[in-house]
């Protein structure tokens, strides 16, 4: 996956782009209320990234994302979600803290039929974005490491 | 009668699984084997929560008084398929290592460690 | 005190895993040797912690411990009272489990402050190790056999990963690595599918509550023998022992002894299973036999094996399936006779403590020897036994921890495997005096391994190649020192530690009342 793909292709992988970012981040937020949750959203977001790869070639994504940067954020998606899991140890381990508390993710859900609210769901709510991110993250990873490797590969057969 | 068929998917998925390490030699192919084997066990673990009529079960969509599907095979499935990207992913990187290093695919070929 | 007790559980296996997602971070900024003492220091509080859990046990029973409330179980509106969270429920014979994986895992956290000093990517072998080391504190303490799947699989990718890690070189660490991802994978994905006949019929993920509940019937039967085979592939036990020579021999080397650790947290699950939720209700005496056949095979197989080959590790990895096939015959010999109670008091439970202290012993022995190897691979880049000799002019406390290594898997007297190989011995020769003979047979064969070894790596002139070997690094040496004490010291007072950590944990298995109760008591 070297060269760019043509001008059409490129043009709708930028409209389409943006789109599928939204839903995966809409996934990641909405992880208490509907099905999905951190790891669903975060694949959609990785799944935009090898979009990139596809129309745009590796090294045009790899200027654009960086590895680094990404490896990065995988470790801080991950630190979050076990501090979480600690600042439950009050009463233990994971312990959902914030649920009914009034304060952030606090407010209580109601029974029954409703839109839902997003302001619900105690620690669920951030450990599901601190989840999304490692995923997105870690999912970036694996697709941009495989392009590279792949590539390599191919250069090593010519 | 028709409630069984998921089974029989079940059984059909596991037994491709299986042949497909037994008698392939690819790597790849060997890799496509475990994940036909893992869905074949997802497919299982979710056919048993599973109710005749009853809704998802997604606390603000489900009316009041219907029944739901139980939700913590579903929820075993989800952890299941989590684990299953990470060991699909790692076995396909191994793979890539070994064709780098090697140039093939083909498990015999591929054979340094022995006795 | 008391408030580090109660959460002890929990913050075993909560801080190598904080640890692991922070080593990536403080990599960036710090590549020396800083890592490795950062990692030492956090599994040197895991094992504190574990230590003092073990006194606690010990003298007060079972441990439990419910993540994310206060109460194991719910109960419904209808009265019906069921375990719904995941638990860590850790008695006698987990919390033995778990000191042998903290010992290892620190010290091969120390060994690898200088053994992986001139690698890259450090930042990921550590991250690495200490995901392995919390799988393998989850698989040994967890209650719920859903949580279980999730540790062994945790366990399993990391050790992949490790045993490739040095596959930039050649092609074989990549191979062995995708060998045992291969077997482990099927092994985890066979786990679930017990899970999930399991749940079908009881309806529950907790051990305790299926292990009460148990029927024996046609599906319950299928989970036993798919459980009771997968788990000794895992434990690397023959006719499964395929991946056991290539993973041990391709991992650095104090990979290989966590490796040996991980391999025996697979060997307590089997336990787990036919002792804790099974127990009488399955046919002992059928089950014990398969079991002892299976001890048997691996026994003389593995040494037979180990004897023809050249490569150091290997031989030793050989050596490690033989000696798991003393651990599977010792407690094998305990299962047959678990309906019977008279048996099961003369010689049963004798039986199952030689084999449960066996446990103990040979991750001790065979950890301090596969650290030798790796010093003998620090210092000459080669595994090939006929390419050493002379080593031990340069090499001189290399030569003694090998030799106390070698003494004890070798079963001679003052050292730790001979007490409790004395014990099989003599339990098993009550049992049936043929498979005792087997045992000391393999026994002097294993001997016999061990001087052509030595003979070679060590004895001889000083070869022009190795002229300026020197000794190795200290923490390679502090790491070994402190594996030779803790053998000499059970090889010298076997009784203390039979007494205080091995009886708790042989009864821990054998009441099968204790494991449920501790739950559905405290529900």
């Amino acid at each position: 996956m070297k060269e760019e793909m043509s001008r059409i292709v490129r043009t709708m992988t930028t409209l389409i782009y943006v789109f599928i970012m939204v839903y995966g981040f809409y996934v990641i937020a909405h992880g208490h209320l509907t099905p999905g949750g951190g790891f669903q959203g975060g694949s959609v977001v990785a799944s935009a990234f090898a979009l990139l790869v596809v129309t745009y070639g590796n090294q045009k994504t790899q200027d654009f994302l960086q590895k680094d940067l990404l490896s990065l954020l995988e470790s801080t998606g991950l630190v979050i979600f076990i501090c979480f899991a600690f600042f439950g140890l009050g009463a233990t381990f994971f312990y959902n803290f914030l649920s009914n508390s009034g304060s952030l993710f606090g407010s209580s859900a109601t029974i029954g039929v409703n839109p839902g609210n997003l302001n619900t769901g105690g620690t669920v709510t951030a450990m599901n974005i601190a989840v999304g991110i490692e995923v997105l993250a870690a999912l970036g990873v694996i697709v941009l490491t495989m392009s590279q490797a792949s590539e390599t590969i191919e250069k090593k057969e010519k | 009668m028709i409630g069984n068929f998921p089974f029989v998917a079940v059984v059909i998925l596991l037994g491709l699984g299986i042949y497909t390490l037994i008698f392939k030699k690819n790597l790849i192919k060997i890799a496509i084997g475990i994940t036909l084997i893992e869905n074949g066990t997802n497919l299982f673990l979710i056919t048993l929560g599973y109710r005749k009529g009853a809704v998802a079960p997604i606390y603000t969509q489900a009316p009041e008084g219907v029944p739901m599907v139980l939700p913590t095979p579903q929820a075993l499935t989800l952890t299941s398929i989590v684990i299953g990207v990470a060991t699909t992913a790692l076995i396909l990187s191994i793979a890539m290592i070994i064709y780098k290093k090697y140039g093939t695919l083909n498990s015999d070929e591929v054979r340094r460690l022995r006795g | 005190m008391s408030g580090i007790l109660t959460h002890a559980p929990a913050l075993v296996i909560a801080l190598p895993l904080l640890a692991a997602f922070l080593v990536p971070i403080i990599g960036r900024f710090n590549r020396s040797k800083g890592l490795g003492w950062f990692v030492s220091i956090i599994l040197g509080l895991s094992l504190l912690m574990t230590l003092l859990m073990a006194n606690h046990i010990l003298s007060n029973g079972p441990l439990i411990y419910v993540f994310g409330g206060s109460e194991p179980g719910l109960t419904l509106p209808s009265g019906y009272t069921v375990p719904i969270r995941i638990i860590f429920q850790i008695d006698g014979m987990g919390i033995f489990m778990g000191i042998i994986t903290a010992v290892v895992s620190f010290l091969g956290a120390v060994y690898s402050i200088s053994f992986m000093e001139q690698h890259s990517g450090l930042e990921k072998y550590y991250t690495l190790l200490l995901l392995l080391t919390t799988a393998m504190y989850g698989m040994e303490f967890t209650g719920d056999i859903f949580n279980f799947f999730v540790f062994l699989e945790i366990a399993s990718i990391a050790s992949v990963a490790l045993i490739a890690f040095r596959s930039n070189l050649s092609g074989e660490p990549a191979e062995a690595g995708f060998k045992y991802m291969v077997v482990s994978s099927i092994a985890a994905l066979m786990v679930l599918f017990a899970v999930g006949l399991f749940y079908g019929q009881y309806d529950v993920l907790n051990m305790a509550t299926i292990a009460s509940v148990m029927q024996f019937t046609q599906l319950d039967k299928i989970a036993l023998i798919l459980l009771v085979t997968v788990l000794a592939m895992k434990a690397g036990s023959v006719p499964m022992h395929m991946w056991t020579p290539d993973a041990y021999s391709e991992a650095p080397a104090p990979i290989t002894m966590i490796l040996v650790a991980a391999s025996q947290a697979s060997l307590y699950a089997l336990f787990r299973v036919t002792f804790s939720l099974y127990n009488i209700t399955l046919n002992t005496v059928v089950i014990g036999w398969i079991i002892i056949i299976l001890g048997v095979l691996s026994m003389f197989i593995g040494v037979t094996m180990a004897i023809i080959q050249k490569d150091i590790k290997r031989l030793m990895a050989y050596h490690a399936i033989s000696q798991t096939g003393y651990m599977l015959l010792g407690v094998g010999v305990g299962l047959a006779v678990l309906a019977n109670p008279v048996a099961l008091e003369s010689f049963g439970i004798k039986a199952m403590e030689g084999g449960i202290f066996h446990i103990m012993n040979h991750a001790m022995y065979k950890g301090l020897l596969f650290l030798t190897a790796g010093a003998l691979f620090y210092r000459t880049g080669t595994r090939d036994l006929n390419k050493m000799g002379g080593l031990a002019h340069n090499m001189s406390y290399t030569t003694v921890f090998f030799i106390i290594g070698a003494a004890a898997i070798a079963g001679i007297p003052p050292f730790n495997g001979f007490a409790s190989k004395l014990i099989i011995y003599e339990s098993v020769y009550q049992f049936n005096p043929l498979l005792s003979i087997i045992a000391m047979l393999v026994s002097i064969l294993t001997l016999a391994s061990f001087v052509k070894v030595f003979h070679s790596a060590f004895l001889g002139p000083k070869l022009e190649q190795y002229q300026k070997v020197e000794e190795v690094p200290k923490s390679m040496v502090v790491a070994m020192a402190t594996l030779a004490c803790i053998i000499v010291f059970f090889g010298l007072f076997p009784d203390v530690i039979v007494d205080n950590l091995v009886h708790p944990a042989v009864m821990a298995l054998i009441n099968q009342v204790n494991y449920t109760s501790a739950i559905l008591g405290g529900m």
